[in-house]
């Protein structure tokens, strides 16, 4: 062939993107090598003592003690190395681990910056994580079973506060189980509720769920001020006890964090299990996931795509009426107002950050909810810090996780938009 | 299988898409179903796949009628459909793509995706197709998606393949390979409808050819036989010529020139990578090359929609490679932007609204910050009169003209005032030979004024038709040039090129 190449080509553009996150994560990583050494390691003295036992273990196991400043000065030079490893080449393909092992290294050395000359229990906060994270993972999971057939779920929230609401009438005049599962029945009312909205009348989906978050909140401050405050035998629900798997419970740390728990939270565990093996492995998940990723595509070829959508949102109402619950059934017992208090939002993120995967966005939920049992533990250690900005640090978790180092997460392709048969 | 429509009508409001359309559709045969855009070939189609209901009519399946309540029913009686904008789910596999909604399962309604890829090979196997199962769609180049969607159809046993507009993605080379595909399943007793538009193709596959016009069918011809003359006045409904005259080729100075252009897209991949060549004035430089290759980066990058990485852009010795988008306006661009409807017009404004959409800020149609409408609307009257806009009014709304009068208005609005260079983005796609016709001729006549033109097309055909030079885009860079001093352009050896198999 007699064809000769006009240009040559061949500039080394690609990457530029990502070349330019690995140069930020490694400032970033200096920064936090600078800022560990200075804050967490020079004006402290003495040793942090974590206590691993709790109260009632079979075996019992001492105490981990860690010298503050020493501890402070060996994260701050790995954060360095990470920091300087990020600007040779090759860089790029560990980016992401490094920063988030330094990261966690970060959050030990803040932890034990803290706990300098004194003593926390470790096994406490974490198990604290879990229970924290359970509302979360449950609104995270909602969200992924709603995405996943293309309808965005702003109402999570509400969703969430109106299984609250149920759960603590119900369960004071038939006991748990019946508010559990009254609980539940109201999330997926909401949840058919949004599904008629979007799918059926194709209602903008923002539109809907903020309108669902703002009818649940009127109703429930409504019935709870005006009726609740009267009938008070109306809002005091049994709480269900944690219940302890015999053998696992009685390990050391994992027991009493992972095996001493109430239903909500093997309950979380198990829905995360079930949905991904629904979502990843069966015949209807695959439907569901072509929905969500073509609609057309799963029109032509029989599926119907009303039918799915209506079915995913309103599963996805039960399980954040079931996370709901959490809150009255799993915690207090007792409801008051917007007692959700934004947690149906960071279920949102932690699903983004989850990567619209049921694993992902219990990891995620677990992240958060670290973080608000950090700031609840870091009030009992009486750190200098405000309590204030303790109370952010869920949120801002929330901000830094999503806006800076997930970097460009995929969503279904045809998310958040409606589908018209002609 | 044999198939038979008989007095097929459809109505979409008031607009009548098919009216009385008989047709026969014979196992062991190709027909051709030839017909302009909106002459209802899809609708048909549609109506045959189970995705419309006819008003009246009735479909015959080996003589017997039978009604389709959606498109279930008629992949269960055999009818499959490959459709131009392939139905395929990008993140999902092959195997995935193929068995979804008739899957294999076990147990808890597990996918049994390893007897899914099994069913796959098989095909593969009987069909002569090699397409990897475990491959994700969006990593396969059109002409292998095309196959899946084969694959598809086959999968569900169909005894009939409807396929519409199925050369439009694919490049030459990936064309004689889908025409081997299609002759193997017609020798296996499938009884295949080819849709198309493009005379030249239909000769090379179909068996029969059928003529729609209107919604009507309107002729019968044999491929061989029955000449493209015959065969474009049936669709057309008047006769057609297919050359295009232009003045013997005496190009000027050099216009625009670019040097190491790069740009990137949106995700930050590499769009044009290190692109070199220049466009002289009297000279229509084509862009050949399939779609995706960076022509489109090409275009916003020229035209000041999109920032240039490296590499510069001067036009007439000038340094624009900055430049706004109006400064290029106001230098004498006219630019036909690839998407129609979504960068070349605002399809809720009126014809004179958008005619003055490049000239608004200038007097005379516009005094400060107060707008002159009579002087826009006297200009756009004058324009669309001369270059065949057919509306009702100037005032009508853009969006509800024909795909073709749209293309003319925005065609008329950029050389409506004193232009130096036109770019012109894939400027016929989907219009009817008619209109197709006219945007070539004002092309050419742009040209022959001492205009230069670059046109960006992924129709080999009308590059061939137009150019005076014709460059192949392949990943990013010009692979390939052909005519005027470089080798004379050749169909084969561009197909080639476009393919990669040059670079």
């Amino acid at each position: 062939m007699a064809v000769t190449e006009v240009s040559p080509g061949g500039t080394k553009a690609i990457g530029y993107a990502r070349r330019r996150q690995t140069l930020i994560s490694g400032w970033l990583l200096l920064f936090l090598s600078v800022f560990v050494a200075v804050v967490f390691a020079v004006p402290v003295t003495g040793d942090a003592s974590f206590r691993l036992a709790y109260p009632g273990d079979a075996f019992v196991i001492p105490n981990l003690v860690v010298p503050a400043a020493p501890y402070a000065y060996v994260v701050s030079a790995l954060l360095a190395f990470f920091g300087i490893r990020q600007f040779l080449p090759g860089a790029a393909r560990w980016s992401g681990l490094l920063l988030g092992i330094g990261l966690f290294l970060v959050v030990t050395a803040f932890l034990t910056w803290a706990t300098a000359d004194k003593s926390f229990s470790l096994t406490g906060m974490l198990q604290a994580t879990i229970v924290r994270a359970v509302p979360i993972a449950l609104g995270g999971l909602a969200g992924v079973l709603c995405e996943r057939v293309a309808v965005v779920n702003i109402a999570i929230e509400g969703m969430l506060l109106a299984g609250a609401f149920t759960g603590a009438v119900v369960g004071s005049t038939l006991g748990g189980a019946g508010g559990l599962v009254a609980a539940v029945l109201v999330g997926g009312l909401f949840g058919l509720l949004l599904a008629a909205l979007v799918v059926t009348y194709r209602v903008d989906q923002i539109i809907a769920g903020v309108a669902i978050n703002l009818l649940v909140l009127g109703l429930t401050s409504y019935v709870s001020s005006q009726v609740l405050t009267h009938y008070r035998e109306l809002n005091n629900a049994p709480v269900f006890r944690s219940i302890n798997i015999p053998f696992l419970s009685d390990l050391p740390l994992i027991g009493p964090v992972l095996f001493q728990q109430n239903i909500f939270v093997y309950g979380a565990l198990i829905m995360v299990a079930v949905a991904t093996y629904y979502l990843f492995h069966t015949r209807s998940g695959l439907r569901a996931r072509a929905v969500g990723e073509h609609p057309e595509a799963a029109d032509t070829l029989g599926i119907d795509v009303y039918r799915l959508r209506y079915l995913n949102v309103t599963l996805g109402g039960m399980v954040a009426g079931f996370g709901g619950a959490w809150f009255t059934l799993g915690s207090v017992g007792r409801f008051d107002d917007n007692m959700t208090n934004g947690r149906g939002f960071i279920g949102l993120a932690a699903m983004i950050f989850g990567r619209w995967h049921p694993v992902g966005a219990l990891m995620a939920a677990l992240v958060f909810g670290f973080a608000d049992s950090l700031q609840q533990k870091l009030a009992i250690l009486r750190t200098p810090i405000p309590a204030e900005f303790l109370a952010m640090a869920p949120y801002i978790a929330t901000i830094v996780l999503v806006a800076g180092l997930i970097g460009r997460a995929r969503p279904p392709a045809a998310d958040g938009k409606p589908y018209i048969k002609d | 299988m044999d198939i038979e429509l008989r007095g097929i009508t459809k109505r979409f409001g008031d607009l009548v898409a098919n009216s009385g359309v008989n047709l026969s559709i014979k196992a062991g045969e190709v027909l051709g179903l030839l017909g302009e855009n909106g002459a209802g070939k899809s609708t048909m189609m549609n109506i045959l796949s189970g995705l419309y209901r006819p008003d009246e009519g009735e479909i015959l399946i080996d003589g017997k009628p039978v009604s389709f309540r959606g498109p279930g029913d008629a992949i269960r009686a055999g009818i499959g459909m490959v459709h131009q904008h392939f139905m395929l789910v990008p993140v999902f596999t092959v195997a995935e793509n193929v068995v979804l909604g008739v899957e294999p399962t076990r147990m808890l309604d597990y996918l049994d995706l390893r007897k899914a890829r099994e069913q796959v090979r098989e095909i593969n196997e009987e069909y002569g197709l090699e397409v990897d199962p475990d491959e994700l769609i969006e990593n396969l180049p059109v002409g292998i998606q095309q196959r899946v969607e084969i694959i598809k159809v086959l999968f569900r046993s169909a005894s009939v393949l409807i396929f519409d507009e199925p050369t439009a993605v694919l490049t030459p080379q990936e064309v004689t390979e889908f025409f081997k595909i299609v002759r193997s399943l017609r020798d296996a007793g499938k009884a295949i409808v080819f849709i198309t538009h493009k005379l030249h193709e239909i000769h090379g596959i179909a068996d029969r050819i059928s003529v729609l016009r209107a919604g009507k069918i309107v002729g019968e011809g044999l491929p061989g036989k029955t000449s493209d003359q015959d065969l474009a006045e049936m669709m057309v409904g008047r006769p057609v010529t297919f050359e295009v005259e232009k003045k013997t080729f005496e190009p000027g100075e050099v216009l625009l020139d670019i040097r190491n252009l790069t740009v990137l897209r949106d995700d930050d991949s590499v769009a044009v990578d290190n692109v070199t060549f220049s466009v002289r004035s009297g000279e229509i430089v084509g862009i050949a090359g399939v779609q995706g290759n960076g022509q489109t980066a090409l275009v916003e990058a020229l035209t000041g929609l999109r920032r240039v990485t490296t590499g510069s852009v001067t036009f007439q010795g000038k340094d624009i490679t900055g430049a706004s988008v109006r400064d290029r306006h106001r230098m004498g661009f006219a630019h036909v932007p690839e998407d129609r409807q979504r960068a070349g017009m605002i399809t809720d404004f009126t014809i004179a609204e958008n005619m003055a959409l490049n000239t608004y800020y200038d007097e005379p149609y516009s005094h400060g910050i107060v707008m002159d409408w009579k002087a826009v609307a006297d200009n756009s009257a004058k324009y669309a009169t001369a270059f065949d806009v057919r509306a009702t009014s100037i005032f009508e709304a853009a969006g509800h003209l024909s795909g073709g009068n749209q293309q003319k208005m925005i065609v008329a609005r950029e050389l409506s005032r004193d232009t130096k260079l036109m770019i012109a983005a894939q400027p016929t796609r989907g219009l009817d030979v008619g209109s197709i016709e006219y945007i070539h001729k004002r092309i050419v006549a742009a040209r022959d004024e001492g205009d230069g033109v670059l046109i960006v097309s992924s129709e080999l055909d009308e590059i061939l038709a137009l150019s005076d030079r014709i460059l192949v885009m392949f990943k990013g860079r010009v692979v390939a040039e052909f005519g005027a001093g470089a080798r004379p352009a050749n169909k084969n050896d561009i197909g080639l090129a476009m393919a990669g198999a040059l670079a």
